[in-house]
């Protein structure tokens, strides 16, 4: 399929445990792909890239010319993280694409950024971001995705927890779902 | 002291100058930490990728300050990807000095643009040929080892 060749998928780390997370990381740059894949293999995530909105979109079965047939109804991945700032389709666009989906909008999308834009930051939240962070990415942002609940695959309809605010700089987290 | 523990220390010290002089900054160690048995190479890997998309985004920032009619948001546009990539791996200096680009395409100054170009290449090339030092190093340590 168009899709899976576009994106590329890691299982490095195949780790034979339900509760390995699919994450799907958008990001224009290839090396910023690559360090997030390395980041979320070392978190014992499954890991599917893709280099831009569009193919992301093809890869979770809402782009626009696929159908939303019974197959796509349950999510393939427990997590979307992506860049805002990419040419054609931004992170943020991306986003309100995936909260439009029925079957995708349940799934938590963290935007990263480059640039501390405090109206950028409001507006991914307002429009249902789990998070924003800033690049570059480190570890131990990383090892903060998983204390969402909602990124768990075993868990469903459970209550999104709270997250403390660790660093106000670097981690925003929405705390009004 | 044996060849081995010889380059280790080489490689240390190296490291070390390198953080001190603000050529490399903790993202590096960050890229480091994530190289492990599972991924040897991570870290030459992501660096050679750099290596190839700096030359090329130099390459075209150089093209695009020669028109006849300089399109700043372009050059703006290349700038901030390299900002993104030397930042993604710890390069410290090359990132700073893509900030003060920046700025100079965001005030339109060719004269500045071209000026900090220059200075750019500069540091993009000593930077490699410091990090494809460390690189001998590492290899030569691997074969002292095996």
């Amino acid at each position: 399929m168009d899709a899976a060749s576009a994106a590329s998928s890691s299982t490095k780390r195949v780790m034979e445990n339900v509760e390995q997370p699919h994450v799907l990381a958008v990001d224009d740059n290839l090396i910023d792909r690559k360090l997030i894949e390395q980041l979320l293999i070392n978190s014992s995530c499954k890991v599917t890239t893709a280099e831009n909105g569009r193919r992301a979109l093809e890869f979770l079965g809402l782009g626009d010319d696929q159908n939303n047939t019974l197959e796509s109804r349950v999510s393939k991945v427990n997590l979307i993280i992506t860049d805002y700032c990419m040419p054609g389709m931004t992170g943020y666009e991306l986003l309100k694409r995936i909260k439009e989906s029925s079957v995708m909008k349940e799934v938590p999308v963290v935007i990263v950024s480059s640039e501390n834009v405090p109206t950028r930051i409001n507006k991914c939240l307002e429009e249902g971001a789990q998070m924003f962070m800033l690049k570059p990415l480190k570890q131990s942002d990383v090892k903060k995705l998983r204390c969402f609940k909602k990124f768990l695959p075993s868990i469903v309809g459970d209550r999104p927890c709270f997250v403390l605010l660790l660093d106000g700089q670097r981690l925003v987290a929405n705390m009004t779902m | 002291m044996d060849v081995m523990t010889q380059l280790q220390r080489q490689w240390r010290e190296h490291t070390a100058y390198l953080r001190k002089e603000g050529y490399l900054d903790d993202q590096f160690e960050q890229l480091q930490k994530l190289q492990d048995e599972n991924s040897p190479d991570f870290v030459a890997e992501v660096v050679s990728i750099f290596f190839d998309d700096s030359e090329k985004l130099l390459n075209n920032m150089a093209r695009a300050l020669e028109q006849k009619v300089v399109d700043f948001k372009q050059v703006d546009a290349h700038v901030h990807q390299f900002k993104g990539s030397s930042a993604s791996i710890g390069a410290m200096r090359v990132k700073n000095l893509c900030i003060e680009f920046r700025n100079h395409c965001e005030a339109q100054s060719l004269e500045e643009c071209v000026r900090c170009l220059r200075k750019l290449q500069y540091e993009y090339s000593v930077l490699k040929n410091q990090l494809e030092y460390l690189f001998r190093l590492e290899q030569q340590i691997r074969a002292a080892g095996v």
